[in-house]
């Protein structure tokens, strides 16, 4: 650029004028770096938590995919069933994107000890097949877990087993209807209590083993779900045509998305929120910023007035500016991101929310909270800071340019 | 070499409900190589006259060429280039930038030329030399005396050889001992470079070395006298 120094020299240029005044720089940063700090921190507790209750509600699914008969989703019945899948399915669903799949028979049903009698869904399943897509054993609280399709036990919640004010070890009554809207129905003997991150999930699931529904409802090598979990829930499009190309073409094959769709807005409005918050964070500094700058280039009004005279361009008094913003954002960024990751990373054990747990519980969220540190939110609140910073910038440094050289010489 | 020509330029500024004539009608004709003293009570005009010929300050009538070209026609990007390449500036006060150190503030304009740092950091040298200021090239105005400050100005002022130089007072902060040495320095870029000279001035010791002088008063020319200068 022609009338104005070389980067180097209005670098040198720029960093000196920095510290010129080093309090008000000290300051400047200490406040960028804050607010780059509470952008990131904050975002890693919300995605944290919401990562956490997505992921609670696709294991409550389960699965990114599901596989039905097309009626099933308007009427769960074993009446819409589909055909347990078979070898070249498998195959089919050998793929990476894949990571495990199980087939399960899903019905509602009405169970009953001698007490008391309750609504539930009751779950045929193949144990193992479950422990893949996300249960976890650990959450069995007394008993066991089930041994295989052919258990003849039952495994319940813990919230169920108090309101059916019966036992581990006792016998209960479960009801459904079979394929011919004849009740079907079946005693178990209650094996399990498992617990979950959800009362209304604990009363809601029981289950039994595949084949022993089967035969309970009167069906052979038929099932109402195929539930298929994979690697990213944000991406599901190559699981969703990996499992439409293996699955029978009749069957629907329906993301996570759609399965629960107020899992999916809460996913979109937390994008849109983590802009918004970042951008609120940017316009507290904001202020801040502008009035560093504005402080800065009217201290030097004569300065810029003897650099225009020696022959600089206005434009390039806007850019040396605009530099010297830049490198203190560059400088409150780097802090503030030191700031955010030595904060976030001793906490990816979790955090003990404690107190407001039970508040966290009604809200849908877990009692311990892991903040989810993602590279795509650090690099927005870095742009927010930089794009937004510069844009800020820009009236300082105008102003800076626009002063003629004679009345700036002239004050004294 | 520069050769310029003022015709019939008025300035008045406003000083409260008062009306100030800095320029009231000053025609003038500077021929190449000239060296020149404006001389003239405080307030007469000397440093309107500069700023204007240097284009730092808009004329409310008449027109200013440097060599052929309207300076008072020229936008401002232009005029920027005009003294980058063309003209050194002292002024009155204020002349460096307080960041930058002597040689920096000599470098300045040669680094906005576009100049090879090898060339400009020797010209630099030799020039604040010249000016006797050798040894303290590293220091910060902050670091300088009034009279070493005005020395790092006039050496950033004539260290790339412009056609022309305005300098105002550029002897006000030095003893009569440095002032002679500058004004020798002027005069020997005058006899042997021709560059052409404004000195802006109230020091009698300057005034011995100019070959033309230039009375000023109120605004007007009021004397404008061809003299034989002592030697340098
Ligand atoms: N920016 C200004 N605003 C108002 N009046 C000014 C301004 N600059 C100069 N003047 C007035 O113009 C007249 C000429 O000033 P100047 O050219 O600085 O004189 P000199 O340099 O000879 O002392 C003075 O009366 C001065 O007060
Ligand atoms: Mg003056």
């Amino acid at each position: 650029m022609s009338g104005s120094l070389p980067i180097g020299a209005l670098g040198r240029l720029a960093w000196r004028n920095l510290w010129r005044n080093y309090r008000r720089t000290l300051v400047m940063l200490l406040a960028i770096a804050v607010g780059v700090w509470a952008m990131i921190f904050m975002t890693a507790l919300m995605r944290g938590m919401v990562d956490q209750m997505i992921e609670d509600g696709i294991a409550a699914l389960p699965g990114y995919v599901q596989v039905h008969h097309p009626s099933y989703r308007d009427d769960p019945s074993i009446a819409n069933r589909i055909p347990e899948p078979d070898a070249a399915f498998s195959a089919a669903l050998d793929t990476p994107d894949v990571m495990a799949w199980t087939a399960r028979v899903r019905v509602p049903a009405m169970v009953s000890s001698e007490r008391d009698s309750r609504g539930v869904t009751l779950l045929g399943v193949d144990p193992a097949g479950e422990i893949a897509l996300g249960f976890d054993t650990e959450d069995i609280v007394a008993g066991r877990w089930l041994d295989g399709p052919d258990d003849s036990g039952l495994v319940v919640g813990r919230k169920l087993l108090e309101r059916l004010e019966t036992d581990l070890g006792k016998r209960v009554v479960l009801m459904s209807q079979d394929p011919n809207n004849d009740i079907a129905d079946r005693g178990f003997r209650v094996v399990g209590v498992y617990r979950a991150s959800l009362p209304v999930l604990e009363e809601t699931f029981v289950y039994a083993g595949k084949t022993r529904v089967q035969t309970m409802l009167g069906i052979t090598a038929q099932v109402s779900e195929i539930a298929v979990s994979g690697r990213d829930y944000r991406n599901v499009d190559g699981l969703v045509a990996a499992v439409s190309a293996a699955a029978d073409s009749e069957a629907e094959v329906v993301p996570w998305m759609e399965l629960d769709s107020y899992l999916d807005s809460m996913l979109r409005v937390m994008d849109g929120f983590v802009l918004v918050w970042m951008v609120v964070v940017f316009v507290a500094l904001s202020f801040g910023l502008v009035n560093t700058l504005m402080m800065a280039v009217f201290e030097r009004i004569r300065e810029f007035g003897l650099m225009q005279a020696l022959g600089m361009k206005p434009r390039a008094i806007m850019f040396q500016v605009l530099l010297e913003s830049l490198m203190l954002l560059t400088l409150g960024l780097l802090i503030g991101n030191i700031l955010a990751v030595a904060s976030v990373l001793p906490l990816s054990g979790g955090m003990d929310l404690g107190v407001v747990a039970e508040g966290m519980e009604m809200m849908g969220a877990a009692a311990v909270l892991y903040p989810a540190l993602k590279t795509g939110d650090v690099l927005l609140a870095n742009a927010v800071v930089i794009i937004l910073g510069i844009v800020t910038s820009l009236l300082p440094a105008w102003r800076a340019s626009r002063y003629r050289p004679v009345e700036a010489i002239a004050k004294t | 070499m520069a050769e310029i020509k003022c015709v019939d330029l008025c300035k008045t500024y406003l000083q409260g409900d008062a009306e100030v004539r800095a320029l009231d009608h000053v025609t003038l004709d500077i021929e190449p190589a000239s060296f020149i003293c404006l001389s003239g009570p405080s307030g007469s005009g000397k440093t309107t006259l500069l700023n204007a010929i240097g284009g730092l300050d808009e004329l409310d009538s008449g027109a200013i060429s440097i060599d052929g070209e309207r300076v008072d026609r020229l936008d401002g990007g232009a005029l920027a280039d005009l003294r980058l390449r063309h003209i050194g500036f002292v002024f009155q006060s204020y002349n460096l930038i307080p960041v930058l150190s002597a040689r920096e503030n000599v470098e300045f304009v040669m680094q906005v030329q576009g100049l090879p740092a090898r060339e400009r950091s020797q010209k630099a040298r030799d020039i604040l030399r010249e000016v006797g200021l050798e040894g303290m090239e590293d220091r910060r105005p902050a670091q300088l005396s009034g009279g070493q400050q005005q020395r790092v100005a006039v050496a950033r002022a004539i260290v790339s050889q412009p056609k022309l130089v305005l300098a105002d007072e550029p002897t006000a902060n030095l003893d009569s001992t440095s002032a002679d040495q500058l004004m020798r320095l002027f005069r020997d870029l005058n006899d042997t470079h021709g560059v052409t000279f404004m000195i802006a001035t109230h020091d009698e010791r300057v005034m011995r070395y100019a070959k033309r002088l230039i009375r000023m008063q109120d605004g007007k020319v009021i004397g404008d006298d061809l003299q034989r200068p002592i030697d340098r």
